[in-house]
C-alpha cells in the first residue's frame, strides 16, 4: 500500500515537472548544443558558418597570430577583456553587499506587517525594462544631468563631474540593476536569524563588531553566498549597461562575443567564447555548492 | 527583436484577412521609412504594407538566408548587394526597364554593386564624416585628424561610432591608402598605429549621436551626414566636416527577394520610389539624399541648401564607396578592432 503511494507520488512528481523539463531541454539544452557544435566549425565568408570541422576558434580564444609578423603569442587582448569582466563583476558583487546588507537588515527588523511593503518597494524596479532604467541612469549622471545640476546648484561643484563613459558609471549602473538580487536572499537569511543569539553575545561582553563578525555573518552566510552568485553571474554577461554607460571604449565579454557574431563575422569564435563564459559561471556555481554544503555542515 | 517580428507578423496576418487586395512586406533599417510614403503607396495600389526593422546588414542577411522570413523587399547597403546577388537571394526585377527609371540620376545607373541596375533601386545615400560643435573648436573640421590626431581643444571629448568598416576605412585613407579594403600590410599597420595612438584622447565609442551632439554631451564625433543635419536643426553650433583625406560613402538599395510572395507589389514599390515626388518623401523623413533626379523640387527648402547634403565641390571627390571586405581583410580589421577596444 505505502509502496504504491510512494510510486504514485514519484510518478506524479515526474508528471508535474514534465512541462518545466521539456521547456529546459528545448529552450536551454537545444540552443546550447548548437553553440557547442558551432564552436567546432569554420566561419562563413560573410556571416554564419561552413560545415567544416575546425579547432581554429579554440586556438583563437587563447592565442593570436600577430597580424603583421605572423608570430604566435598569447592573446592578451582576450585575457584583458575577460579579466575586466571578472573584476567589474566582483566589485559589483561587493558593492551590492555593502548597500544590500544594511537594507536587508532594515527590512528584516521592521514589524512583520510592514515587511511585505518594503520588499514590494525593492521589487518595483523590475517592473521597468532594463534598457529604460539604464537610460534613466544616464539622465542622472550625464554632464548636464540631474546629479551635476543639483551639486552645482547647491555650490558643491564648480564644474560638472565627468561620470558617463567611465568604469564608475558602469559600476553605478550594475550595482543599481542587481541590488535587489542581493537584498532578497540576504533578507531571507536575516529574517530567520534568532535574535536571542545576538543578545547572548552582548551578555557575554562581545563588542558590536564581534557580534557582527562572529555571530551574524556566519549565520547568514548561505544568504550572502546566494546573493553573491545571483549578482556575479549576470554581471559577468552584462551587455547593455557597459555598452551604454561605459561608452563602448573598453569591451566586456558580452560585447566581445557580440562583435564576433556581428561585424567580426566569426561565429565559431563567438561560440567558443560563450562556452568559456559558461565555464566561468560553472566554476562559480561549483564554488557556491561547496561553500553552502560546508556551511550546512558547520551549522 | 524576435517579439517585434512576431507582433508585426501577427498584425500582418490580421490585417491581411481584412484587406484582400494585396500585401507587401518590407524589411528595412529602423526609423528609416517615411510613414507618409507608405500611406500613399497603400492608397494608390490598395496594398497593405508591413514594415519590419533590422539594425545591421549582418542581422538582415542572416535572417534572410535562414529562410521562412516572409519578406518581399530588403534594403541592404551597397556593399552587401553583391553578396545578396551572388547568393541568389535577390530577384532580377530589371528596374532599368521600369516606367520611372527615366528619373534615375545617371550617376547612379552604372554602379559597381549593380551595373545597369538589374536588381536594385536607390533608397538613400550619404557619407560618414565628422561632426564638431564649433563653440568648442573653430579650426578646420574637414579632416579625419579631428579624431585621429585631435587638436588640444577636443582631447578627451570625442566620440567615435563603433562602425568597424567605416572607422577602418577612414584610418586607411588618413594614412594614405585609397582602398578601404586594402590588403597592403604597411598601410594596415600604419592605420592600426594611428588608431591605437588616438584612442586615449577619445571619450567614448557609442551610437545615439544625434541627441548627444545636439545636447552638447559630445563636442565632436564621427557621424553620418543626415544625423548631423538633424543635430544641427536642434543646435546650430553643430557642423559637418568632409575629411579631405577621404571618407566613406554608402547607398542603401531596395531589392526584391528571390523568394518573395508578393512579387508584383514589390516591383510596383520599386517603380513607385523612382518617382521624384515619392523619393523626396523618403529624404524628407530621414534627411539623406536619394538617387532620383528632380526630387529636389519636392524636398523641404532646408534640404536644398544644407551643407550636410551638398558637399563643397573640392571635397566631393574624397568620398569613396567600398565593397564588403574579403574575409582575410575582415579578419585583420577585427583583430585591430579587438586590440583597439581591449
Amino acid at each position: 500500500m505505502s509502496m504504491d503511494m510512494d510510486r504514485k507520488r514519484a510518478r506524479d512528481g515526474w508528471l508535474l515537472s514534465a512541462p518545466a523539463l521539456v521547456l529546459l531541454i528545448l529552450a536551454a539544452s537545444g540552443p546550447l548544443l548548437i553553440v557547442v557544435i558551432y564552436a567546432f566549425l569554420t566561419p562563413g565568408e560573410y556571416s554564419g558558418i561552413v560545415w567544416d570541422f575546425s579547432l581554429k576558434a579554440w586556438f583563437q580564444v587563447l592565442f593570436e597570430r600577430d597580424i603583421f609578423d605572423q608570430t604566435v603569442s598569447f592573446a592578451d587582448a582576450h585575457l584583458t577583456i575577460f579579466w575586466r569582466s571578472v573584476r567589474l563583476s566582483l566589485v559589483t558583487t561587493l558593492l551590492t553587499f555593502v548597500f544590500g546588507f544594511p537594507t536587508a537588515w532594515f527590512i528584516a527588523t521592521r514589524p512583520p506587517n510592514q515587511r511585505a511593503m518594503w520588499l514590494f518597494l525593492i521589487t518595483i524596479p523590475f517592473w521597468t525594462n532594463l534598457l529604460i532604467r539604464t537610460f534613466a541612469i544616464m539622465e542622472v549622471i550625464r554632464l548636464d544631468g540631474i546629479l551635476n545640476n543639483a551639486l552645482m546648484g547647491i555650490g558643491l561643484l564648480s564644474e560638472p563631474l565627468r561620470i558617463m563613459y567611465t568604469d564608475t558609471a558602469v559600476l553605478i549602473g550594475m550595482t543599481y540593476v542587481y541590488l535587489p538580487l542581493m537584498v532578497l536572499p540576504l533578507f531571507a537569511a536575516i529574517d530567520r536569524l534568532d535574535f536571542r543569539l545576538v543578545e547572548a553575545g552582548y551578555d557575554l561582553y562581545a563588542t558590536r563588531w564581534q557580534v557582527l563578525r562572529r555571530i551574524i555573518l556566519p549565520i547568514i552566510k548561505p544568504g550572502i553566498i546566494a546573493g553573491s552568485i545571483l549578482v556575479f553571474v549576470p554581471s559577468l554577461g552584462a551587455y547593455v549597461t557597459p555598452r551604454l554607460l561605459g561608452g563602448g571604449k573598453k569591451m566586456m565579454i558580452g560585447n566581445f562575443i557580440e562583435l564576433q557574431f556581428g561585424a567580426g563575422r566569426n561565429w565559431p569564435l563567438g561560440s567558443a567564447l560563450s562556452l568559456i563564459l559558461l565555464l566561468i559561471v560553472g566554476i562559480a556555481l561549483i564554488f557556491y555548492v561547496r561553500a553552502s554544503t560546508r556551511s550546512d555542515a558547520n551549522g | 527583436m524576435k517579439r517585434l517580428l512576431f507582433t508585426t507578423t501577427a498584425a500582418a496576418l490580421v490585417a491581411g484577412a481584412a484587406h484582400a487586395e494585396g500585401e507587401l512586406n518590407i524589411f528595412n533599417w529602423g526609423n528609416y521609412t517615411s510613414p507618409e510614403l507608405i500611406a500613399k503607396f497603400e492608397e494608390m495600389y490598395d496594398v497593405k504594407v508591413t514594415i519590419t526593422d533590422y539594425d545591421s546588414n549582418t542581422t538582415a542577411l542572416t535572417k534572410i538566408e535562414a529562410g521562412g522570413h516572409g519578406f518581399d523587399i530588403v534594403v541592404p547597403t551597397h556593399s552587401y548587394v553583391p553578396i545578396y546577388i551572388e547568393k541568389g537571394l535577390l530577384m532580377e526585377t530589371r528596374p532599368d526597364q521600369m516606367e520611372n527609371f527615366a528619373n534615375m540620376d545617371p550617376n547612379w545607373v552604372d554602379v559597381d554593386w549593380d551595373p545597369g541596375r538589374h536588381y536594385t533601386v536607390p533608397w538613400q545615400w550619404g557619407s560618414t564624416g565628422i561632426a564638431v560643435n564649433t563653440t568648442a573648436y573653430s579650426g578646420d573640421i574637414n579632416t579625419s585628424a579631428i579624431f585621429l590626431d585631435p587638436p588640444a581643444e577636443l582631447q578627451g571629448q570625442i566620440n567615435v561610432v563603433p562602425e568597424m568598416s567605416d572607422i577602418m576605412a577612414m584610418a586607411v585613407y588618413y594614412v594614405g591608402g585609397t582602398d578601404g579594403c586594402t590588403a597592403d600590410m604597411d598601410i594596415l599597420r600604419a592605420a592600426r598605429d594611428v588608431l591605437v595612438a588616438a584612442k586615449p584622447s577619445w571619450l567614448s565609442m557609442d551610437y545615439g549621436t544625434t541627441d548627444k551632439l545636439s545636447s552638447g554631451e559630445w563636442v565632436a564625433s564621427v557621424n553620418w551626414n543626415g544625423s548631423t543635419f538633424r543635430a544641427r536643426l536642434a543646435n546650430p553650433d553643430v557642423q559637418y566636416g568632409y575629411p579631405v583625406e577621404g571618407y566613406p560613402l554608402w547607398m542603401d538599395s531596395v531589392g526584391v527577394l528571390a523568394d518573395a510572395t508578393n512579387v508584383e507589389n514589390a516591383k510596383l514599390f520599386q517603380n513607385f520610389i523612382m518617382d521624384p515626388e515619392n523619393a523626396a518623401m523618403i529624404s524628407a523623413f530621414a534627411r539623406y539624399s536619394n538617387g532620383i533626379a528632380g526630387s529636389d523640387a519636392f524636398m523641404p527648402a532646408d534640404m536644398q541648401t544644407a551643407p550636410e547634403i551638398n558637399p563643397p565641390a573640392e571635397l566631393a571627390a574624397a568620398g569613396r564607396f567600398s565593397p564588403a571586405c574579403p574575409k582575410e581583410v575582415q579578419d585583420i580589421h577585427t583583430a585591430i578592432w579587438t586590440e583597439l577596444q581591449k
